[in-house]
């Protein structure tokens, strides 16, 4: 017996949609095994099945040599499948512990785990107090929640569902460390990204799915990133055109811009400055929760701030609200697709009315120009190549990629003198992540200024002139991101955020 | 010991009976709360408690029944809202008003053949000598059973919440359902207990209004004692000890306002019975607002309906 986990033939239907059909791979004890595609290829109901969450249509799993089949996490646990997950499965208002607690099958007395939380954490490196709030952690400290909680149950097969999507790279790093420790000590990893260069780092083998279906299973490091991008697609990958461009001048001016907090656990943002030209693309890096929201809330001014502290083309705009700034050219595109960017029930025709009166002829002596707001819409429809049946669409039933491309190409066809985007392709598959950072290059090459605000840094480092890194609501002076390098900016990021590495 | 025509023993023994129905009705709302349901339909559990209980009584001659008739009426018609809620997923806020008009309805075509019967009586606990005890025996050791069940009830709740593995999968699926779920709870097996419980709560403290506190039955007799329970769990922050607190503000203040209605004070009586109402929830509100925790204390799900689709 050599196999830890083998699956054969695994199919599971949702109405209208296979996600899984006939999926079968293999992980051996101690092995990293890399799970590889885009969204919607069916990597997470796949592992939803193997943790019990989802019960599978057909075929079979076998686990440690005996069939296996979950009726749900409970018995996966007792098994030894444990999972971190892509959203944290954590309670903010409940303390470390009780989340670790909560977690375990059979938890001992609160004393006794709270200790073993503290040898366990220091052990591996991630250290943790059992006292403190999760609310009150960061989002790397979260994950060593999960993490922590798995570990001590001692598992065979530790699921990993996009974790370092919100670590810095450092953290990353020490992650790393961790699983390999992990993996040297006989436990498997199953290791969901996209993040292709981390997979080769990482991972020892590779199951590629697209559209529910195993497309191909390789050794990662004997492949280019770029040949994992093009299996993960199935198709070729377009390389991002970056036009020569001629810097203008000054357009937006934003200094020593405070902001108190938006939410009980969120961060406030101290004492801002930046500068922007026009042509000029300026990249915004860093951790999410780190003031990201707030930056995007107070630039578009949802959150107006203290008069003289932003400014647009040379006059204070810092008190006026969205539609001021939009009618003098400042337009952003936020975060949150659905329900902050686009109202989910509202048609895409609805949605490109809500922001584009300003700067379009959408309406007429006060009434909606329905006719002219349907021609904007489906221009935005065509331009970015957004796949719906047309602009009557309610754009909850967009998926999100497609809905992404709206939004942003709603902003980009005013024509806006600076534009704030937020996550620009979080949660984009591939080619459409692509071409939105094409638009927005082509948008800055017409003299535009941007500020691209993101955790991708790949992406960041892709588009921009300039990168900043924003920190616990501080923002780093900007440096050329030509000749920048990863560790570098990991130590703009704040570095580990105390984290230290494991003791090999 | 009198001062101003108000006996203050008196005042404070019987402060202890009158806040019984709704200390056990908050207590119950606070835990169906915890797991992250909001249930308006308090009022409509605690009357149908009322008029059950008090059947039961009557017809069997024993006052212990009833109130176990009325535990088990009020759980009753919370778990037909557990059903509509969690199974069918209705609307939380108006799946509750419609029980509170439902039961109210409901109890008083019951409660038609019951006007002007007189219920057994329920007997006071015989604490022999304790009771004789200077001012605390009047106080302390005057009560009947249920009384002292209920304070029982108040630290089993802030025990079991606190301390316990039940509390914190409790408090886990009120505080985020879908993290909860993916670790394997069942969510709404959890609610469903929740709001029996609750339920037989609130059907108890009716029992208590028809049986002990009135003792007879009369159309729409809770008079809003479930109102106040619901808000005394609110402005009491989730916490067992203040909805204690708060229930007991609210019996003190009824109680003193019969005794100034009977000392013969020229208040109007409007006033004084809309007094406890109001002093309760300024003090509460008051109270939360001093420790501004408060507001944040609320289950992050409550209200939210959940079902396992992703």
């Amino acid at each position: 017996m050599t196999e830890l986990l083998k699956i054969e033939g695994l199919t599971k239907a949702y109405p209208g949609v296979v996600a899984n059909d006939g999926v079968g791979f293999s992980v051996r004890p101690g092995e990293v095994h890399a799970l590889l595609g885009e969204n919607g290829a069916g990597k997470s109901t796949l592992v939803k099945m193997i943790y019990g969450l989802v019960k599978p249509d057909s075929g079979t799993m076998h686990f440690a040599g005996q069939s296996f089949a979950p009726a749900d996490p409970r018995a996966a646990r007792a098994a030894g499948v444990a999972m971190v997950f892509q959203h944290f499965s954590l309670f903010e208002a409940l303390n470390v512990a009780e989340n670790v607690a909560l977690g375990m099958e059979n938890p001992p007395p609160m004393r006794q785990l709270a200790k073993r939380i503290r040898e366990i954490s220091t052990a591996y490196g991630l250290p943790l107090d059992p006292a403190r709030l999760v609310g009150d952690l960061s989002a790397g400290e979260r994950q060593r929640v999960e993490i922590v909680r798995c570990l001590l149950q001692d598992p065979k097969l530790l699921i990993m569902d996009e974790p370092t999507s919100v670590l810095t790279p450092q953290e990353v790093e020490i992650l790393f460390h961790t699983l390999r420790k992990l993996s040297a000590e006989g436990t498997a990893i199953l290791y969901i990204s996209h993040k292709l260069e981390e997979i080769r780092t990482l991972c020892e083998g590779a199951t590629i799915l697209r559209a529910g279906k195993v497309v191909a299973s390789c050794n990662p490091r004997e492949k280019t990133a770029r040949e994992l991008a093009e299996l993960m697609v199935g198709a070729e990958l377009k390389v991002t055109d970056r036009a020569e461009r001629k810097l203008g001048d000054v357009v937006l001016k934003v200094s020593g811009l405070s902001l108190a907090p938006l939410s009980q656990f969120g961060p406030s943002l101290k004492d801002l400055s930046l500068e922007l030209r026009a042509g000029e693309v300026l990249g915004i890096g860093g951790v999410a929760g780190n003031g990201q929201e707030e930056l995007l809330a107070t630039l578009s001014g949802e959150r107006p701030s203290a008069p003289g502290t932003v400014s647009l083309m040379g006059e204070d705009i810092s008190g006026l609200g969205p539609n001021g700034r939009r009618a003098k050219g400042l337009l952003a595109a936020p975060e949150e697709r659905l329900g902050h960017a686009a109202v989910p029930a509202m048609s895409l025709t609805e949605n490109a009315i809500l922001t584009g009166t300003m700067r379009k002829p959408l309406t007429r002596n006060g009434f909606v120009d329905q006719g002219a707001a349907k021609t904007f819409a489906d221009e935005i429809i065509q331009a970015f190549d957004v796949r719906t049946p047309g602009s009557h669409v309610a754009a909850r039933a967009l998926s999100g990629g497609n809905l992404q491309k709206y939004v942003i190409g709603r902003e980009v066809l005013q024509n806006p003198a600076v534009l704030v985007v937020n996550q620009p392709t979080w949660g984009v598959d591939a080619a459409a992540a692509a071409s939105i950072r094409q638009a927005l290059l082509d948008l800055a090459a017409k003299g535009a200024a941007v500020i691209a605000i993101s955790q991708d840094l790949d992406e960041l480092m892709e588009i921009s002139d300039r990168f900043s890194a924003l920190n616990e609501g501080r923002l780093s002076a900007s440096r050329p991101t030509q000749g920048l390098t990863i560790e570098e900016i990991g130590m703009m990021l704040g570095g580990a955020h105390g984290m230290q590495e494991a003791a090999v | 010991m009198i001062v101003g025509g108000i006996d203050i023993i008196t005042l404070t023994a019987t402060l202890m009976g009158a806040s019984t129905p709704v200390l056990l009705a908050a207590t119950g709302e606070l835990v169906a709360e915890k797991s992250g349901v909001l249930n308006l339909g308090v009022e409509g559990m605690m009357i149908m408690g009322a008029v059950a209980g008090f059947a039961a009584a009557v017809a069997t001659g024993s006052p212990v029944l009833g109130f176990l008739m009325g535990a088990i009426a009020g759980a009753l018609l919370a778990t037909l809202f557990a059903f509509l809620t969690q199974k069918l997923l209705s609307n939380q806020v108006a799946t509750g008003l419609a029980l509170t008009l439902f039961g109210l309805g409901l109890s008083a075509l019951i409660g038609k053949g019951y006007e002007g019967v007189r219920p057994p009586p329920t007997a006071k606990i015989d604490f022999g000598p304790l009771s004789d005890i200077p001012v605390l025996g009047r106080i302390l050791f005057s009560h009947d059973w249920i009384v002292y069940l209920s304070l029982i009830l108040v630290a089993v709740v802030w025990y079991v919440l606190r301390s316990t593995r039940a509390g914190l999968i409790l408090r886990a699926v009120g505080e985020s359902h879908d993290a909860a779920h993916a670790l394997g709870y069942r969510v709404v097996a959890v609610r469903f207990a929740a709001l029996a419980f609750g339920g037989a709560l609130a059907g108890l403290g009716g029992a208590y209004l028809s049986l002990v506190r009135v003792p007879q039955w009369t159309e729409g007799m809770t008079a809003g004692a479930g109102w106040i329970a619901l808000a005394i769990v609110v402005f009491a922050s989730w916490r067992p000890w203040r909805v204690l607190l708060g229930a007991y503000l609210f019996g003190g203040i009824t109680a003193l306002q019969l005794q100034l209605q009977a000392a013969g004070y020229a208040i109007p009586v409007h006033i004084l019975s809309m007094a406890p109402y109001v002093i309760t929830i300024v003090v509460l509100v008051i109270l939360s607002a001093i420790h501004r925790h408060g507001v944040q204390a609320a289950p992050a799900s409550l209200g939210k309906s959940f079902h396992a689709s992703s």
